[in-house]
């Protein structure tokens, strides 16, 4: 198990360090920050004394490993618009963020996994197939359009909740709801197709010949082992959390981190893009260890093993 | 009263039949083979039996035990029964062991179902348990999961999760298909030891006639969801009857004697959606003649305890037994 | 073995390991799967090798057709060192050579007809003319009891014996002379079995190619060769003639598997073999069998017998106690001919 954890450790790291890479290069690719910050008709020497005041004047690779000196010495530098602790002004969207991806990661595992367990059960009865329709449209519908719809019917037409702001708890219902749904339709046809698997293997027949009442048999033999798969979805969906929150945050005006991602990019503020990117990778990355520690309670086949490949 | 009492049953998928009514009945501590190749329904007989094949599956006819009927029955009296008095192993036993429970708890599941055995009591019972069907170290291997035994010792857990119900009758399909000759031994042998140390009754299921000929009393050879020829293991291989029965036992290459062309049976099992006219069989059969093709077989006896499905079986004379009258009469009657 | 002819096969000493790594730290564990075999074929000659899972006959015949590299020993065939595995010269010898698999469904490819399969080998060697080809394929499912019609089917259509006769024909089309089948007929069902082994006998005796036919069933291999090789654990135990082995095996395990042999109206006791198969990654010490040994010596925990002809009457045998060169613990359990 102590291999095990290592391991899975080890990899981690490693993937930071390719994610860390990774967005420097690109945002150095996308354009000059100082013109975009400054404007393209600033004054040369201006925009001379932005680059000097940012070490955008130094080669490349020195700004690179300043770049992982100052990530790993907690220093993530200055948010270019305004000067502000690029660490703090990301932090403090972190709590309007969670107010809306908690909950909605709630909504997708109460909903998802009874509504997959529950279709696989009773397979092609009326409600399997309504949680397969429903679940092949929240796949189908991207999320931004579905937002879209609860406005208009919830905010437009009925009048019933804001569609944008944060004034009350009223206003997170909507985007909660657009991201709830999208996430319950995904775990609900994953955990279906997981459940039909397992309940056609020969140790479900060895449960039941036993004489164990059918309840019993899934609760004891079938759940534990559809788990194995749907834990990897479920860890895709809590490192997708923050970044699925971009969209929905965007079209409520939801003054979150996702938001906060969409302004500083479209601004060029390379500080609050590069810390909220590394934010959400080290969620995905921690969300991937999660998942590797879950699968090593969960089956003990992966103890001191490489996990097969997913999917 | 035999224990098990199969009477006409017969299971079909959608249109395709793949029960056509099977009549068997199983004695208190007998031990009883089922033989037939893959798709002759041999083990739909049993998972029917206890309700145990998908709800798409339509089951009619009859299955007592004791005299009370099980077909259908209620869950509260169907769930004792299995794994209580009826328990079965199965082919392929790392596939029929759950892969995320230790191989104690899940044996220990059935003491609890079916002796109301919990803790402490139930684990020196596992432990027993694991000692009699042979497993080594049995007190650490409690705690073993499936994918830590090698498939003759789960095969063992298996059979030590059978026996915990303490059941009447053994029902084993295919239990040694998976495992090499060596671990096939193992396991038969086994088999027959608990059947003389409890008493309990076993149906050994399997597309080996060698297999079973050696591990059971009477043997039922099995053919398109019929069971054609019924007899005590020794007539079965003095005087096979059926066509078919010949036909499994010329298809054996022979271990010791002049090497000759095996007797192969032409063609293939029919599609159960395609069931011939007449006798199944026939289309396949050497001796068919034009009345096979019309006439559906019904068993005849040929001696006091050996049965054939086919309008061309005739009576014998066993030693020391008159050659079985009534035998002729009822041929004529099914002729009719 | 056939003296005056060349054998068509000989391999010599092969050998191969794998390395096992169980997890991104693991150790990793060295498995002999096959450990320093030898064996020959001659023209027309049936040379049967059988074992339990995990033996390391099914890699044995990969060794001999070179689809795998030995990592030690070395192959000839027809007089000829075997090529390296890849190399032009070695796809080139490949259609003399030709391997016919277990599972007919798996070795054939569901979306193309069984006529287009059976051409195969022939346009990978660029064999002939399309009409010749048309015509060898006609011939070759003539020769294997296939109808003309069958070629225009795709394998799911075809009943398992008809799989099996399509794969025999595709690897019989480029007129090979040594066929290697591996476990040919145990996926198939038992009157099946007998027409692929009543076809492999009469296809052979027509063709006089050379066969190695590997098996873990001693039925089906004494039905069909004229020798036979007992593989336990990456070595040969024991070989010689079929009946020879059948009815006075000298190896105990060669004695543990005849007995375990099901066999209608067999009522004697047999000789029962304790423990499990053996894991190839850890090898014991000594004779690889001797902890399943029924008659094993001190010797046998520490020395590793040899695989040499018995002084009383040349069968080869790897055992100390069959040579006589260590007391038996107790008298071998006496074995009945079936």
């Amino acid at each position: 198990m102590l291999h095990y954890l290592l391991s899975r450790l080890l990899r981690a790291a490693v993937s930071i360090i390719m994610v860390v890479t990774f967005v420097f290069v690109v945002l150095r690719m996308s354009g000059d920050p100082a013109m975009v910050i400054m404007g393209a008709d600033a004054p040369p020497e201006a925009i001379d004394a932005f680059r000097k005041a940012w070490g955008l004047d130094q080669p490349l690779w020195i700004q690179y490993f300043s770049f992982f000196e100052a990530i790993f010495s907690g220093e993530l530098g200055r948010s270019m618009r305004d000067g502000r602790d690029v660490l703090s002004v990301v932090l403090e969207r972190v709590p309007s963020t969670l107010a809306l991806t908690v909950p909605a990661f709630l909504v997708n595992l109460v909903v998802g996994v009874p509504a997959g367990v529950y279709a696989a059960l009773h397979r092609n009865s009326l409600i399997d197939r309504c949680v397969m329709v429903m679940a092949v449209t929240g796949f189908a519908v991207p999320s931004f359009i579905l937002a879209m719809l609860l406005v208009l019917i919830f905010s437009v037409n009925l009048g019933w909740l804001p569609s944008a702001g944060q004034d009350s708890w009223l206003n997170a219902i909507l985007p909660i709801a657009t991201m709830g749904f999208g996430g319950a339709a995904l775990l609900a046809r994953f955990t279906r197709s997981a459940m039909l698997e397992v309940l056609g293997q020969p140790y479900i027949r060895t449960a039941s010949a036993k004489g164990l009442p059918w309840s019993a048999v899934v609760w004891r033999h079938a759940l534990q082992n559809a788990a194995i798969p749907t834990i990897t979805i479920i860890g895709f969906m809590l490192g997708g959390l923050v970044a699925g929150a971009v969209v929905v945050e965007s079209v409520f005006s939801w003054p979150g981190v996702g938001r906060l991602l969409v302004i500083s990019v479209a601004n060029r503020d390379l500080g609050v893009v590069q810390a909220i990117v590394l934010m959400i990778a080290i969620t995905m990355v921690a969300a991937n260890m999660i998942v590797d520690v879950l699968y090593g309670l969960v089956d003990p086949r992966m103890h001191g093993q490489a996990r097969p490949a997913r999917r | 009263m035999a224990f098990v009492e199969i009477q006409n049953l017969s299971v079909a998928f959608g249109r395709s039949p793949a029960l056509r009514g099977i009549n068997l009945a199983v004695e208190r501590g007998e031990a009883v083979g089922l033989v037939g190749e893959s798709g002759c329904g041999k083990s739909i007989t049993w998972l029917a039996a206890l309700g145990l094949l998908p709800s798409l599956a339509t089951v009619r006819g009859s299955v007592r035990i004791d005299g009370t009927e099980i077909l259908g029955a209620p869950k509260a009296r169907l769930e004792p029964v299995r794994g209580g008095r009826i328990a079965m192993i199965f082919q392929d036993p790392a596939a029929s062991l759950n892969p995320v429970h230790r191989i104690g708890r899940q044996i220990g599941e059935a003491l609890g179902l079916h002796r109301g055995m919990t803790g402490e009591r139930a684990k020196a019972e596992v432990i027993r348990l694991m000692d009699q069907v042979g497993i080594p170290d049995a007190k650490n291997r409690i705690n073993a999961y499936p994918h830590e035994l090698s498939g003759g010792q789960n095969q063992r857990v298996m059979i030590a999760m059978a026996l915990a119900g303490q059941p009447e009758l053994l029902v084993a399909d295919e239990p040694t298909t998976a495992l090499d000759v060596t671990i096939q031994a193992q396991i038969l042998d086994l088999l027959t030891t608990l059947r003389r140390d409890t008493g309990m009754a076993l149906v050994l299921i399997s597309h080996d006639l060698g297999v079973v000929s050696e591990t059971c009393s009477r043997i039922a050879v099995m053919y398109a969801g019929r069971i054609v020829e019924e007899a005590p293991s020794g007539q079965i291989f003095t005087h096979p009857n059926h066509p078919y029965t010949r036909g499994l036992m010329g298809a054996l290459p022979p271990l010791s004697g002049a090497r000759h062309r095996l007797v192969a049976i032409p063609g293939s099992v029919p599609e159960a959606a395609q069931m011939p006219q007449g006798c199944a069989f026939a289309p396949r059969c050497s001796a068919a003649t034009g009345r096979c093709t019309e006439v559906d077989p019904v068993p005849l006896p040929l001696t006091q305890d050996h049965s054939a499905a086919c309008i061309h079986a005739r009576p014998y004379a066993q030693a020391g037994q008159p050659l079985h009258h009534h035998a002729a009469t009822t041929r004529e009657r099914a002729m009719q | 073995m056939n003296a005056g002819t060349a054998d068509l096969l000989e391999a010599r000493d092969l050998a191969r390991s794998y390395t096992v790594r169980r997890g991104l730290l693991g150790r990793p564990t060295l498995v002999r799967a096959v450990d320093g075999v030898s064996l020959t074929v001659a023209r027309g000659e049936t040379l049967g090798l059988v074992g339990e899972s995990g033996c390391g006959k099914s890699t044995t015949a990969r060794l001999v057709l070179g689809i795998e590299p030995t990592d030690t020993g070395s192959v000839t065939f027809d007089g000829g060192a075997m090529p390296r595995s890849g190399t032009a010269a070695w796809a080139h010898l490949r259609r003399r050579m030709q391997m016919v698999y277990q599972d007919p469904l798996a070795a054939l490819d569901r979306r193309l007809t069984v006529g287009v399969q059976i051409a195969e080998p022939l346009d990978i060697h660029r064999i002939g003319t399309a009409a010749e080809r048309e015509e060898r394929v006609a011939a070759v499912m003539a020769e294997v009891g296939l109808q003309p019609h069958h070629a225009a089917r795709h394998p799911q259509s075809l009943s398992g014996g008809q799989r099996q006769r399509a794969v025999i024909a595709r690897a019989l089309v480029t007129n090979p002379e040594l066929l290697v089948c591996d476990e040919p007929i145990s996926a198939l069902d038992v009157s099946i079995q007998a027409l692929v082994l009543n076809l492999l006998g009469d296809l052979q005796e027509r063709l006089k190619m050379g066969m190695l036919f590997v098996s873990h069933d001693l039925r089906a291999v004494r039905q069909i060769s004229q020798r036979v090789a007992v593989m336990y654990l990456g070595r040969i135990v024991e070989e010689g003639d079929p009946d020879a082995v059948l009815h006075d095996p000298a190896h105990p395990y060669t004695q543990a598997l005849v007995s375990a042999i099901p066999h209608p109206g067999k009522t004697t006791t047999r000789v029962i073999l304790q423990g499990d198969p053996p894991n190839p990654a850890n090898r014991p010490t000594g004779c690889a069998f001797h902890p399943r040994c029924p008659v094993a010596t001190p010797t046998c925990r520490t020395q590793a017998p040899e695989l040499k002809p018995r002084r009383s009457d040349g069968r080869r045998v790897a055992c100390h106690v069959a040579h006589g060169e260590a007391a038996a613990a107790r008298a071998p359990a006496s074995l009945e001919t079936c």
